[in-house]
């Protein structure tokens, strides 16, 4: 759950989040959006078709450095949106609708390969209810997922096909990505 | 049952709600809008909650807009037709109410020709209960509606100046939005002659002209009221074509107004009374995008008072 998200969490579900150890620092988080970024042109055979879609909020900065990553390898600006799934989870109301989490989705996605980009890839549930989302707005040829740290206790048969670092946790420990880095942590 | 009902478990009267509930709405309102814009304006949020249409007056589009709110957020909904209905072989409002509940609902959106209504129904339900328009006192959600639709075109609404204009005594609209409007920090002046007036407006925070000309220039928005032919016993005023004459917004007068003022009716509208038809499609006209927002406002009411998933007294501590 990124910063802004807990802000505006309930009490009994949110808190601040205090920081244990640092995991990756800023240099690591950009190595892992370009070897990532790379990975995606390479499977894709190239950057046509492809659109990316950040999960709200923490996937979003993400998806957009991988989108400039994108431009200066390839020299093509692929279309970026985002995508705020609350609406469609299955947890529903135990998680603030936050009106700044905006969905925007720039381009019919019919026969587009859609790469969502997430923070965390935790339960599985958000990128579920991502996958339910997306076909309100057309049927993406295929649709993959990037995420910077995936920290396992998947709830769902869900995985990611492109991983920026993978961060064995303990469940109550909560996995913090900003730009500066990747800490790993607890409420408080 | 306390006499001040709980805000976050029913939508009865906008002097419930407290400013920030107000913001909240209207800031949730541009998540719903952005669902009604995708090419299949569907979300799961509200699956398996059952919604009833209690309407014992007629109604366009309160009740077509709650009916496609509910159903974009894929809520259920049973419709009931007072004149279909035992209401016609005599059945008691408190009996119909007890009955729907029975059948396990999760809100009722009410609509009636008493003031007071839906209050009563919380009173003796469990299930949310949304005020759909009583008599002449409130209509919550096109207050919220209206609130929007003017805070989307004008930006913050804290000292702009809103007229509203005509039928004052018997309309519902005109004392939920004066207190939605001032809970903004809106500045509301009542046009209206006197025997259309409420006979006491103390403790209202409105200033009152009974000048349309006068104020014309000086205001953000022109809000206009539908003549209730309908609820008026007898007409108060002479003539409809004297009241036009004084109150019409023609295009004289729509001329002489501001630029970027806007011109707002909560329809239905008669036309050539209280607006003429080439102003209706005056640009600054909003009346068909108060009727489009309606959508995401009850989408927003809908989804806050039965999508929380969280038990409802817990729900009454919960800071917004």
């Amino acid at each position: 759950m990124a910063e802004r998200e807990r802000r505006f969490t309930v009490p009994h579900a949110g808190g601040t989040f205090r920081s244990r150890s640092q995991v990756m620092n800023s240099d690591d988080v950009g190595r892992a959006v370009r070897r990532m970024t790379h990975e995606v042109i390479e499977r894709n055979h190239g950057s046509s078709n492809l659109v990316m879609i950040g999960l709200q909020t923490g996937g979003v900065p993400i998806a957009r450095r991988m989108v400039d990553t994108l431009a200066e390898i390839d020299g093509y600006s692929v279309p970026a949106g985002s995508l705020d799934v609350a609406l469609h989870r299955d947890d529903i109301g135990l998680r603030p609708v936050l009106p700044q989490a905006e969905t925007l989705i720039p381009v019919n996605l019919d026969r587009q390969v859609v790469v969502l980009v997430d923070d965390v890839l935790f339960t599985g549930r958000t990128v579920r209810a991502a996958l339910d989302a997306l076909h309100t707005w057309g049927r993406p040829s295929a649709v993959q997922l990037a995420v910077m740290v995936d920290r396992g206790h998947r709830e769902l048969p869900i995985r990611a096909d492109y991983v920026g670092r993978s961060l064995p946790t303990n469940l109550d420990e909560m996995v913090d990505v900003q730009t500066d880095g990747v800490h790993i942590g607890e409420l408080v | 049952m306390n006499s001040r009902h709980n805000a976050r478990r029913h939508l009865l009267s906008i002097s419930d709600l407290e400013t920030a509930d107000i913001e909240r709405i209207c800031d949730l309102t541009e998540s719903f809008a952005e669902v009604s814009r995708r090419r299949i304006p569907r979300v799961p949020a509200l699956r398996g909650r059952t919604v009833v249409w209690l309407f014992y007056e007629d109604s366009t589009r309160t009740r077509l807009s709650f009916e496609a709110a509910a159903k974009q957020l894929s809520a259920d909904t049973v419709n009931f037709s007072v004149g279909s209905s035992s209401v016609n072989k005599g059945e008691s409002l408190r009996d119909t109410v007890e009955a729907i509940e029975a059948m396990g609902i999760d809100a009722i959106v009410v609509r009636h020709s008493c003031a007071g209504v839906p209050h009563r129904v919380a009173d003796w339900i469990d299930a949310s209960v949304i005020n759909a328009g009583d008599g002449c006192h409130e209509h919550p959600t096109q207050a919220l509606l209206d609130l929007y639709t003017a805070r989307n075109r004008l930006g913050d609404l804290s000292g702009a100046s809103v007229a509203i204009v005509g039928d004052i005594a018997h309309s519902r609209v005109a004392r939920s939005d004066v207190l939605a409007f001032t809970a903004m920090g809106a500045e509301v002046t009542l046009v209206a002659p006197r025997p259309l007036l409420p006979l006491s407006l103390e403790g209202w925070p409105v200033k009152v002209s009974h000048n349309l000309d006068e104020v014309l220039g000086e205001i953000d928005i022109c809000y206009l009221l539908r003549m209730q032919l309908e609820r008026a016993a007898s007409l108060d005023v002479p003539s409809l074509r004297e009241f036009r004459a004084e109150y019409g917004l023609d295009s004289a007068r729509a001329n002489r107004l501001r630029d970027g003022a806007l011109i707002m009716h909560p329809g239905p509208m008669n036309r050539g009374v209280e607006i003429d038809g080439d102003v209706v499609e005056r640009p600054n006209t909003v009346i068909t995008e108060q009727v489009a927002n309606g959508v995401a406002v009850r989408m927003a009411v809908l989804f806050l008072l039965l999508g929380s998933g969280l038990d409802t007294s817990e729900n009454e501590s919960m800071a917004a």
